[in-house]
């Protein structure tokens, strides 16, 4: 089953489902809240992009750091789902602009800092680039109970996940526990968002498949710069906002160019996000702005 | 001898007759057509094509450099199009209106706009 839902379905939803999903009274924004961990959800830098969507691209990537930086709680860790550059077809820029990413985030207090591809960094050469400076592009690691799994459906440039990720998905989710506590990240969506955008993932329904019997797992993801909530069945799919420019809705205008710059509100439709587990699949979700206003 | 070739001119028109009915006289039906569409990054040449609803074409689809895709969402078609090689893809556009098709396979900087779209009239 899927349905499309807005914001406020969603809360609705969250309290029938047990998902939580906030956007204020979070530890951020307002009070400190009790609470088992949280972490930071980075996504869709694009760094090495130029051009009139983003007139302060040089400085965008080391604002959000600095604003992270001075996040009132240190989060327990930071993920960055995909595209963490620009796409460009030379293999020597590409390595270039890993690096400089690299050398930037390097600015983050918190150092427990996890890195996925998105099909920018990876899909012109199977993210041969992208491990050559972060290692491996799936995973799993596991953090005060709960099970992260990062799969990776951009280094195929077809944007599958492919039978032997999917296998080693099976395989791992095998040894998690019906109600394992479980936390997917992905770049693409999982589900057809917007196959007419690429907003897909192309076997992305056989991973939802094998998620499926799992009772408690919830889905972070990025490629659409832009926030979105979704469910397929019981599992929640969240997307993040970029951090280089802003996209439109799905299929509202013709094509999926970037929204313009808003010389008026720099920043305007970018940022991240935290999201604090307060149980299984129990999330609360605090948007948060590039530049933290004064 | 004329009543031998009457009753074979009447036994091949029954058979013609037999297969039109059953739709196996495929001999006079008009050949489908076949559209041609180049892909190079990152374009489609054409990529604004006219169709009739409810009739079948054969899309001949090349590429002039990369590996692309070419897919329709709402017919839930697609195919590879490999450099060198032609890779014909039929389809038949059900309803009238616009049918998006786009490069599924990513091809560089400017794959997001690598889109056309099928015009289909009544």
């Amino acid at each position: 089953m899927k349905l499309p839902i807005d914001r406020r379905q969603f809360l609705k939803l969250a309290g029938l489902g047990g998902v939580v999903f906030a956007s204020s009274l979070a530890r951020n924004v307002g009070a400190a809240v009790a609470d088992d961990f949280y972490f930071v959800q980075l996504s869709d830098t694009h760094w090495g992009f130029e051009g009139p969507p983003n007139p302060d691209a040089k400085v965008t990537l080391p604002k959000t750091v600095a604003t992270v930086n001075a996040l009132k709680d240190a989060p327990d860790f930071i993920m960055f789902t995909g595209d963490l550059t620009h796409t460009t077809d030379d293999p020597k820029e590409r390595r270039q602009r890993l690096a400089e990413f690299k050398k930037i985030v390097a600015d983050l207090k918190v150092k427990n800092v996890h890195f996925m591809p998105g099909e920018h960094d990876a899909s012109l050469d199977r993210g041969e680039a992208f491990q050559e400076y972060f290692g491996k592009t799936h995973y799993t690691f596991d953090h005060k109970g709960v099970h992260f799994i990062v799969i990776d459906n951009v280094s195929d440039p077809t944007g599958a996940i492919g039978d032997e990720q999917m296998d080693w998905l099976r395989t791992d989710l095998a040894k998690q526990k019906p109600d394992a506590n479980i936390v997917v990240f992905t770049h693409r969506p999982l589900f057809d968002l917007a196959p007419e955008w690429d907003w897909a993932t192309r076997d992305g329904a056989k991973a939802l498949e094998l998620l499926l019997p799992h009772a408690n797992v919830t889905v972070f993801y990025g490629h659409i710069h832009q926030e979105h909530h979704y469910m397929t069945g019981h599992i929640a799919h969240h997307a993040a906002k970029g951090l280089m420019f802003a996209l439109p809705v799905a299929k509202s205008q013709p094509k999926r160019t970037p929204l313009p710059w808003d010389p008026a509100h720099p920043y305007a439709g970018l940022g991240f996000r935290d999201v604090e587990a307060e149980g299984p699949a129990k999330f609360e979700i605090n948007e948060l702005p590039v530049v933290k206003a004064s | 001898m004329n009543t031998h070739r009457n009753r074979m001119r009447i036994a091949a028109g029954a058979l013609a007759v037999g297969l039109a009915a059953c739709g196996l006289y495929a001999v006079a039906q008009p050949a489908e057509q076949v559209i041609k569409i180049s892909a190079k990054k990152f374009t489609y040449t054409p990529n604004q094509i006219k169709l009739k609803k409810g009739v079948p074409v054969i899309l001949e689809l090349t590429s002039e450099d990369v590996v692309m895709g070419l897919k329709i969402p709402d017919l839930k078609a697609r195919a590879d199009i490999l450099p060198g090689q032609v890779t014909r893809l039929r389809i038949v556009p059900t309803k009238a209106g616009t049918l998006a098709f786009l490069c599924d396979i990513f091809c560089g900087s400017g794959h997001e706009d690598m889109t056309g779209a099928f015009i289909v009239e009544e």
